[in-house]
């Protein structure tokens, strides 16, 4: 025990000592890391938990090594290593620059926009005052890469697949503002940690009780700006063929379609969590004595939520057939931003008559 | 007060969670999936599979070479040749069929007055290069040799309905 004491005390020296800029390289390797594995597992999930809702069972076959325990757990390998191998089809009248940039630009924002957040009291990539305006601008920036993608594509399905998904990710996106306005006249700071800690004091006084229409709004945003079922229709298989990706393949495929969505599905559920649902507070907070374990804040509740709402995510998948088109236009423009508009004024009214999180 | 409750429902969004209330019981409910290749689903013994042609217990072919089941079938599949065989016997020297073009219809089956083309309960085959999907007539007898026994059951399971 003491000589593990010891490897540890000599390990965190050694850590100290390290320069600061490798320090925060290996923090970023170890949260790019953990997203893209996190990602393998939420592909697997996916298809258990759809499975399991239509009476099914799900991949249940891929195994490591043979292990009848892990039946299905390495499904998510063999299919990465598929995609990996199999050859990047590029159309011949296509612009070939952009058919290959896009997917990184789908990319690139899914992964930057974890630096802001807090994943526990100590722990976040970058301490930004301004981490709310930093989400709101990169997950943002990923439409430019859905557009570039089905116009590179030189192909009428992919096409119509961006023009929908462009059309559909700005209606959402004010939608998506404006909750997150409210969340801000709520905490009165940008910085996602400072978000979280206002929060502090128990479930009864995170930000969903005060601000539900906005959590509300929130999610559903996010299921249509991370095009979720059931607002998927810039893929539309059944309409559009697969929409903005359908002359995608192989590695390419991956990274502009596998990987951003369900990144941004992980980020939303991160971002849901921290916005409204106390981050890494504990839910025990306030009910159990303050030295208690279960009421300790810490990552391992971040992690709960998130996973609670990755859940949601595949549940309403599961569960809701595809919105029409102009159904789906009618829901942004017509009810989610007249309702975070009211639900603005109304936190107006509650601020000034000093109620709720403003008591103070 | 019906217009308020009609309101409400949709403010607290309450056919969607009814909605999802049925997948999550569902999500707990008992899978119904047949894990295949260990478990199989139970087969009719009326099922429309490979083709066979069986013999008499004597060891006899069945087949008169007739024609009957090259005329019904519908996609054409059956080629038959005949001759007169050593024994003075009229006997099929060639019968051929296409699994490709078969559409497993059962006419040729029903079309035999002497019950010697059979369509087996047999559906887990394979072929591995081209021409493998010609049941050539040496074929189709192995196949009957093989499986006479479950042919039979299956013919005798059959015959009370025919």
């Amino acid at each position: 025990m003491q000589w593990i004491a010891a490897q540890w005390q000599s390990l965190v020296g050694v850590w100290v000592a390290l320069p600061y800029f490798v320090q925060v390289t290996v923090q970023i390797v170890i949260v790019m890391m953990s997203v893209i594995i996190a990602v393998a597992l939420l592909t697997l999930a996916e298809r258990k938990v759809i499975g399991w809702m239509q009476l099914r069972l799900g991949p249940n076959r891929v195994t490591f090594f043979g292990l009848r325990l892990l039946r299905g757990w390495a499904q998510p390998f063999a299919d990465v290593f598929k995609l990996l191998l199999k050859e990047i089809i590029v159309p011949g009248r296509s612009s070939r620059l952009l058919f290959l940039l896009a997917p990184l630009i789908v990319l690139v924002p899914a992964l930057a926009t974890w630096a802001v957040m807090p994943f526990s009291p100590e722990f976040v990539l970058a301490d930004v005052d301004a981490g709310l305006l930093y989400v709101l601008a990169l997950t943002s920036l990923g439409i430019y890469g859905i557009i570039l993608a089905g116009w590179a594509s030189n192909s009428k399905y992919a096409f119509l697949g961006a023009m929908r998904s462009a059309a559909q990710m700005v209606a959402y996106e004010i939608a998506m503002g404006f909750a997150l306005v409210g969340v801000l006249m709520a905490a009165g700071s940008l910085n996602l940690g400072e978000i979280v800690r206002m929060q502090a004091g128990g479930p009864g006084s995170w930000n969903w009780l005060w601000l539900f229409p906005l959590f509300i709004v929130y999610f559903i945003s996010g299921l249509a700006e991370t095009n979720r079922a059931p607002f998927d229709v810039a893929e539309g298989e059944s309409e559009i063929v697969a929409g903005f990706h359908v002359e995608y393949s192989g590695a390419a495929f991956a990274t502009l379609f596998a990987l951003p969505e369900y990144a941004n599905m992980i980020l939303i559920s991160a971002l849901t969590s921290v916005m409204f649902f106390g981050g890494w507070l504990s839910p025990f907070q306030g009910y159990l004595a303050d030295d208690a374990l279960l009421a300790q804040p810490g990552f391992f509740w971040l992690f709960l939520k998130i996973c609670f709402f990755l859940f949601v995510f595949l549940w309403v998948r599961a569960t809701f057939p595809r919105y029409r088109y102009d159904q789906v236009m009618r829901l942004g423009w017509k009810v989610l931003i007249p309702v975070t508009l009211v639900w603005i004024a109304v936190e107006g009214v509650l601020a000034w008559l000093r109620v709720g999180p403003w008591a103070a | 007060m019906k217009n308020l409750r009609s309101l409400l429902r949709t403010v607290f969004l309450w056919e969607l969670l009814v909605g999802l209330s049925v997948t999550l019981r569902n999500l707990f409910r008992r899978k119904i999936t047949v894990h295949y290749p260990e478990e199989k689903t139970p087969v009719s013994p009326r099922f429309r599979g490979l083709h066979a042609l069986r013999r008499y217990p004597n060891g006899q072919e069945r087949c008169i070479a007739c024609k009957l089941c090259e005329a019904v079938c519908p996609a054409q599949a059956i080629t038959i040749e005949s001759d007169v065989g050593a024994d003075g016997t009229r006997r099929t020297t060639r019968y051929d069929i296409d699994l490709f073009k078969c559409i497993y219809c059962g006419f040729c089956e029903e079309a035999c007055p002497v019950d010697a083309i059979v369509e087996t309960r047999i559906h887990e085959y394979h072929m591995e290069k081209r021409g493998d999907n010609i049941m050539t007539k040496d074929k189709l007898l192995a196949v009957g040799e093989k499986y006479e026994a479950m042919i039979a059951a299956d013919k005798a399971a059959d015959a009370r309905y025919r």
